[in-house]
């Protein structure tokens, strides 16, 4: 499509070196994952159990924090305008922004969800599952993320509401992630949940940039 | 290649309040339209609704190509139109080349097209600063070169002159003058004079 490597180029800079860019994004997880145990308690069975779960549930805070501002900052500053009149619709602007933003911060998270979760003692064999599930899942959450920074534009607070909006939605993921992981640890038959897990972030996917450029026209009107 | 735009009873508000309506403006190839009006008026509303921004609460935009063919408004806006406003979207981290490369292929460019835009506004020592670093002169320069470096018949101009030097004015009216000799069209919102011949049109009068 035309335009569309031209903008996922500079959508990819931009989020690469944004205060940190995907540094920033894995230093907040590192710090989330570290305080489990100091509120958890420190006995080892127990963190062992919570590990995959809580390593999941970072993966969702950590995106959720950096794609605050995905389309704030380009409304603020008149770039949306010439986004709106370039050769690629909005709605493939919008992909561009949130699959640049995966690629940027999402996919480094993903490497380091299953490191986290062995740190706090969950058995290496999770390891390759939990990596799959943070790079898909990961889509899911930039997309529906990028959904709530669009819904919030020329709000103020805004920061707080795209957590209301979109953590509801960032539910069945974390469902079907941890549901998968669970199964696995426990041997039981784990593809059903990933499976899940895989669909859902297809149709966000292929749902979102439609609700984002929407969204975005509403706020340029 | 857009030959006209012809604006038919347009109707534009914010919110509540009716900004103006019935508003009838032709522009042929050639032309340039000066927009005047007290703040607030509507003159940048009237552009971003022919950018497609904007809703009309009533009457048309149409736009022509040759031999007075419909363009479709959709091509017109991502292909035959420059819209340049207040904020001129650059990314304040980012320096003013990487910048105007980007806007530049967005708008149809290329990499040879924005270095003959960068010679012509002298914008040379510029381009590896941040844009932060730069005054509002130098930004709306950076801002203005797509306008060279991917030629749309359209310009939409926001008070394009209002930070520049006398000498960057004057530079300004000569690229101004030279698009239109080129048969293209300029719609600008404008407090001072423009620097070439235009049409004045009194917005929310």
């Amino acid at each position: 499509m035309r335009g569309f490597g031209v903008l996922f180029r500079r959508e990819f800079a931009l989020a690469w070196g944004r205060g940190g860019g995907p540094l920033l994004a894995l230093a907040f997880y590192a710090c989330v994952v570290t305080l489990l145990p100091l509120a958890a308690g420190r006995a080892p069975e127990r963190l062992a159990s919570l590990a995959p779960g809580i390593a999941w549930l970072a993966l969702a805070l950590a995106a959720l924090l950096s794609l605050e501002r995905l389309f704030e900052r380009d409304f603020e500053d008149g770039a949306l305008d010439l986004l709106a009149l370039g050769p690629a619709p909005l709605e493939a602007v919008a992909a561009a922004k949130c699959l640049a933003h995966w690629l940027a911060a999402g996919a480094p998270l993903a490497l380091a969800a299953p490191i986290a979760a062995v740190a706090l003692g969950a058995s290496p064999a999770t390891m390759p599952l939990l990596f799959v599930c943070a790079l898909a899942g990961g889509l899911a959450f930039s997309f529906l993320g990028g959904l709530g920074a669009a819904l919030s534009l020329g709000s103020k607070r805004g920061g707080l509401l795209v957590a209301v909006i979109v953590l509801p939605l960032y539910a069945p993921p974390v469902i079907f992630g941890a549901g998968a992981l669970d199964a696995l640890a426990g041997g039981l038959p784990w593809t059903g949940g990933l499976l899940f897990l895989l669909a859902y972030s297809a149709a966000a996917i292929a749902l979102s940039p439609l609700a984002m450029a929407a969204a975005c026209r509403n706020a340029l009107d | 290649m857009m030959r006209a735009v012809r604006i038919k009873g347009l109707s534009l508000s914010r919110g509540e309040r009716t900004l103006f309506s019935g508003l009838d403006l032709d522009l042929e190839s050639g032309d340039a339209v000066a927009l005047l009006g007290r703040n607030g008026a509507g003159k940048t509303s009237l552009l971003r609704a022919v950018a497609g921004l904007l809703r009309p609460q009533a009457g048309t935009i149409g736009f022509e190509g040759s031999e007075g063919r419909i363009l479709e408004a959709e091509v017109a806006r991502a292909d035959h139109l420059h819209l340049a406003g207040h904020h001129d979207g650059l990314k304040t981290a980012r320096t003013a080349w990487e910048e105007l490369l980007f806007q530049t292929r967005w708008t149809g460019g290329s990499e040879a097209s924005a270095r003959a835009a960068v010679e012509r506004l002298e914008l040379g020592r510029l381009l590896d600063l941040e844009v932060r670093r730069l005054s509002a002169g130098q930004r709306r320069r950076v801002s203005l070169a797509r306008l060279l470096a991917s030629p749309r018949p359209l310009w939409l101009l926001d008070e394009p002159m209002a930070p520049l030097d006398a000498a960057h004015r004057a530079a300004f009216g000569a690229i101004l003058a030279q698009h239109l000799a080129g048969g293209g069209m300029v719609l600008a919102a404008v407090h001072d004079p423009l620097p070439v011949p235009a049409r004045l049109v009194e917005v929310g009068a």
